[in-house]
């Protein structure tokens, strides 16, 4: 089936077109560059939520409760649910669907389950192209799941419009809040498990961090604030098995979507958001080509060598390195 | 590159027991397969709609309730109606021999009944992909 015609179908409705057209961002075939080029016009329509957090913190649950709100209100629905594969073996388990079961009869709501594949920011290469697939695919809201993450794995701020950050009680004390990386990329906490011992403690902490934060002059970056209006992050506290506090989880995100298109900052990062997915797109195919440069010339095997066998310090080579490099990646383009 | 196998493993039905699923799942995995399990208790129509969107090229159904006839069928049938009839579909767990031929004819690419070795499944596993 051609290109154009998997598009339409996938327009129209057809599970199976959609499906395979994610295989195809996930295995970056030939074909990709074509079926973006196709979509592109149908781009920004979906509204896109990520849900971030460490493992076992219910981000599973907290999306599908996320998504049973969602659809009692009408929207439409795709899940991106990413889980790690081994840096060993290359495979994965990829069990989060199992806790989305509500929906697995839903027309509305559509589940793909990816595997991180190597990529070390929480998401999964070929996640950000799902995501526009899914878009172009119709669906109102789309959830990205992220894998269960530490404290440095952030991809996700540069992929969608809306940052929840999923806490437990069990998660730490007031030091790791004031800890920088995941704690600085939320648009909203959420304390899930709050039934839990130290629920409330962990939600007053933050609490009084983020004030800390809002009261303290100079700090408070581009990404928060509109003219003299500030988003304030909110902290909210539910319950992912019987969905208490999602209600208002999504009235928060919903209010923090209308500040964003309001301040102009929706915007803003989308273009970022842009921006940052062309050179990472330019990185990845240097990475690759330079892999190939090291295996294929032999004056840069020859050097890298040199620095493998530990003779010279990577630093002393690097200048003769670069323009052998840049030589071969030219030739290479030419190629394409 | 070579690329990734898909996999569902599913238990259709109302069998609650699971173990033999998740050893099977844990063993794809260390095999290097992307390993999606749905979890128990699903309907035929479940299975077909979760294999579609996660476009798996094998699908895995586990039964010890030995109501694997009806059920396989029933799956078959909904992977046909949904265009995805170009998926494998494996039986396993507890399948006496005497429904084997029967499985066959349904179109079942390979049963494994107990007793089956690992190093057994992941080839034919890798077999069914690469043909």
């Amino acid at each position: 089936m051609n290109i154009i015609e998997l598009i339409d179908n996938m327009r129209a409705g057809k599970e199976a077109a959609l499906a395979r057209l994610i295989s195809l961002a996930e295995r970056n075939d030939p074909q990709l560059s074509d079926v973006m080029q196709n979509i592109q016009p149908q781009l920004g329509n979906a509204y896109t939520i990520g849900i971030t957090g460490p493992p076992g913190a219910g981000k599973s649950s907290l999306t599908n409760q996320l998504t049973q709100q969602l659809r009692q209100q009408g929207y439409t629905v795709g899940i991106i649910a990413i889980d790690p594969s081994s840096p060993f073996t290359g495979g994965a388990v990829l069990g989060d669907r199992v806790r989305m079961e509500d929906h697995y009869l839903d027309p509305g709501v559509f589940i793909r389950s990816m595997a991180s594949r190597g990529s070390h920011g929480g998401l999964a290469r070929a996640a950000k192209d799902a995501i526009k697939i899914l878009d172009a695919s119709g669906k109102d809201f789309i959830l990205v799941e992220t894998v269960g993450v530490g404290q440095t794995e952030l991809d996700v701020m540069q992929t969608v419009d809306t940052v929840a950050v999923v806490l437990v009680p069990e998660g730490g004390d007031a030091i790791q809040m004031l800890k920088a990386g995941l704690m600085e990329i939320a648009d909203l906490f959420v304390v899930n498990k709050a039934d839990r011992d130290g629920a409330p403690q962990i939600v007053s902490a933050l609490k009084s961090i983020l004030h800390l934060k809002y009261t303290t002059s100079g700090n408070i970056t581009k990404r928060e604030s509109a003219g003299d209006e500030v988003w304030e992050v909110p902290v909210v506290a539910t319950q992912g098995i019987s969905g208490e506090g999602v209600g208002e989880m999504l009235a928060r995100i919903n209010r923090h979507r209308e500040f964003i298109q309001a301040s102009g900052e929706l915007e803003h990062r989308r273009k970022q958001r842009r921006r940052e997915d062309l050179l990472s797109q330019l990185q990845y195919l240097m990475r690759e080509t330079l892999e190939q440069a090291c295996e294929e010339s032999d004056d840069i095997h020859t050097l890298v060598n040199r620095v493998v066998a530990g003779d010279d310090a990577s630093h002393a080579v690097i200048g003769k390195l670069l323009p052998l490099t840049l030589d071969y990646m030219q030739n290479q383009s030419k190629k394409l | 590159m070579q690329r990734k196998i898909r996999v569902l493993i599913a238990k259709p039905g109302l069998d609650g027991h699971d173990k033999g699923a998740k050893v099977l799942v844990n063993v794809l995995r260390d095999a290097g397969m992307e390993v999606i399990y749905t979890g128990l208790h699903q309907t035929a129509e479940m299975v077909a709609r979760a294999a579609v969107q996660e476009d798996v090229d094998i699908v895995g159904l586990s039964y010890l309730s030995g109501a694997h006839i009806g059920l396989t069928q029933e799956v078959i049938n909904a992977l046909k109606e949904a265009g995805a009839d170009h998926m494998k579909v494996i039986v396993g767990g507890n399948i006496p021999e005497r429904d084997f031929s029967q499985l066959d004819t349904m179109g079942v690419a390979a049963i494994f009944a107990g007793g089956s070795s690992y190093d057994d499944i992941i080839g034919t596993f890798n077999d069914l992909v690469a043909a």
